[in-house]
């Protein structure tokens, strides 16, 4: 049955909004677990904002639809709302709470305008689908920024954990630790190209003593980031490979024929410096 | 005692969850550093075979008792478009992917025991054996 175009309640919220407002602060603030995380006005400027657009939006008429374009700003106010309270602190249940207290003074209002069971029953019905509606929205964009949170934390960590070192004059080190997959090597190899341009260096060494499996694909992008960084003209060289590693490699079957390897980072940057003309002698 | 373990791969996390598994059951088994790295490199290759051209999949873990010998066997299963010519899939440098076609046969050098089955428009199953 749609009963959306004879609904009561855009009118009502049309009518009642200063009640409806007031009746929904006291009920927000005596639920409001958490006084020090929102001030008291700061909250009552939300809600005073979200009511305005709600009753924007219901005007419609369109009470079941929240994708629809005349709840664009209704749904972006909302999203903003989660962004802040997840950032503040607020768990889902508390960020949810924004909307379903508006639940009890809503009906209350409907109970009170309506005075046939069938109709109030029915507007009740509709109001608890669109609150719940929106109380989802919430949730879902509460979510949302949280991922993104852990998107960047991932990002940070994978720019941190593969420093390009500058061992001497002309000499870059790439020490990786950790599982190479292909969104890491992406941020290695440019990271690694990068500093070679800025550096002006001839030779880059690569350590994969802290990588614990070497597979084909781990192999595909450290053969790649030796042909990007020969085309830049620095050599790389690969150190690193443990025996039951290069034990592996063989048995995989992966040529590293054209690439320098060295057993150890040490005898690498020895080679790197004879290639550079130095030679380091002991006192 | 044997362990059982089965787990899927829906992404590339999930890879390196089995790749430490099989690195775990490796070592309960008893394997020596280089029988680890060499189960867990084979593990590594048909997982991402599992997810890339599977679609995904799981993978069982179960260690062997046969005899006096301990081993660990590894089941990959998908429900993938299969693989028309498995002879030719497991030819060094073929590739539909854009990889370096290494994985299938580097895996079947890597274990002792090696099986196929794929059928088209049903799936792919491929299971290994490495005995200590
Ligand atoms: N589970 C599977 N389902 C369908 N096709 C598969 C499956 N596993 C392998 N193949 C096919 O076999 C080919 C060879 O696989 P293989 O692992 O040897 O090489 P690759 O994955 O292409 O490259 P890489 O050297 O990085 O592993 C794949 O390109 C793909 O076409
Ligand atoms: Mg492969």
């Amino acid at each position: 049955m749609d009963m959306t175009h004879s609904s009561k309640i855009p009118e009502i919220l049309k009518i009642h909004e200063a009640d409806l407002l007031s009746e929904w602060n006291q009920e927000l603030i005596a639920t409001n677990t958490r006084k020090g995380l929102i001030k008291e006005a700061e909250l009552q400027e939300e809600c005073r904002e979200f009511l305005k657009l709600l009753r924007i939006a219901a005007q419609s008429g369109n009470l079941s639809n929240i994708q629809a374009l005349e709840w664009r700003e209704v749904r972006e106010m909302l999203s903003s709302i989660s962004r802040s309270r997840s950032q503040k602190g607020f768990t889902p249940t508390e960020t949810a709470t924004f909307i379903f207290s508006f639940k009890r003074p809503l009906f209350d209002r409907l109970r009170q305008q309506l005075h046939d069971s069938a109709e109030l029953g029915e507007e009740v019905w509709q109001a608890t689908d669109l609150l719940d509606r929106l109380g989802l929205l919430v949730i879902e964009a509460y979510q949302k920024s949280r991922e993104e949170v852990i998107l960047r934390q991932q990002e940070e960590m994978m720019e941190l954990s593969t420093p390009v070192v500058k061992l001497w004059d002309g000499i870059l080190a790439l020490p990786i630790i950790g599982t190479l997959d292909s969104a890491r090597t992406q941020v290695v190899m440019e990271s690694l190209l990068q500093k070679i341009v800025e550096t002006g260096s001839e030779v880059a060494i690569i350590d994969i003593t802290g990588v614990p499996t070497v597979d084909t694909l781990t192999a595909q992008h450290l053969l790649k980031t030796v042909t990007a960084a020969r085309l830049m003209g620095a050599d790389c060289i690969i150190s690193g490979i443990r025996p039951q590693i290069a034990q592996t490699i063989v048995y995989l079957g992966i040529d590293l024929t054209d690439v320098t390897t060295k057993a150890t980072l040490a005898d690498a940057f020895l080679m790197a410096l004879k290639r550079r003309g130095t030679t380091i002698a002991r006192k | 005692m044997q362990k059982i373990e089965e787990m899927k791969i829906q992404s590339s996390a999930d890879v390196v969850l089995v790749r430490q598994a099989v690195r775990q059951f490796a070592i309960e088994v008893g394997f020596g550093l280089v029988d680890q790295t060499k189960i867990v490199t084979a593990a590594s290759e048909l997982a991402r075979n599992t997810l890339d051209y599977g679609g995904g999949g799981t993978v069982k873990l179960e260690t062997l008792q046969e005899g006096g010998r301990r081993g660990l066997k590894l089941t990959f299963d998908d429900q993938g478009p299969g693989i028309p010519d498995v002879d030719m899939a497991l030819k060094d440098g073929f590739t539909t992917g854009g990889g370096l076609g290494m994985g299938l046969g580097g895996a079947k050098r890597l274990a002792n025991e090696f099986e196929i089955e794929s059928v088209v428009g049903e799936g792919t199953r491929v299971i290994v054996v490495r005995w200590k």
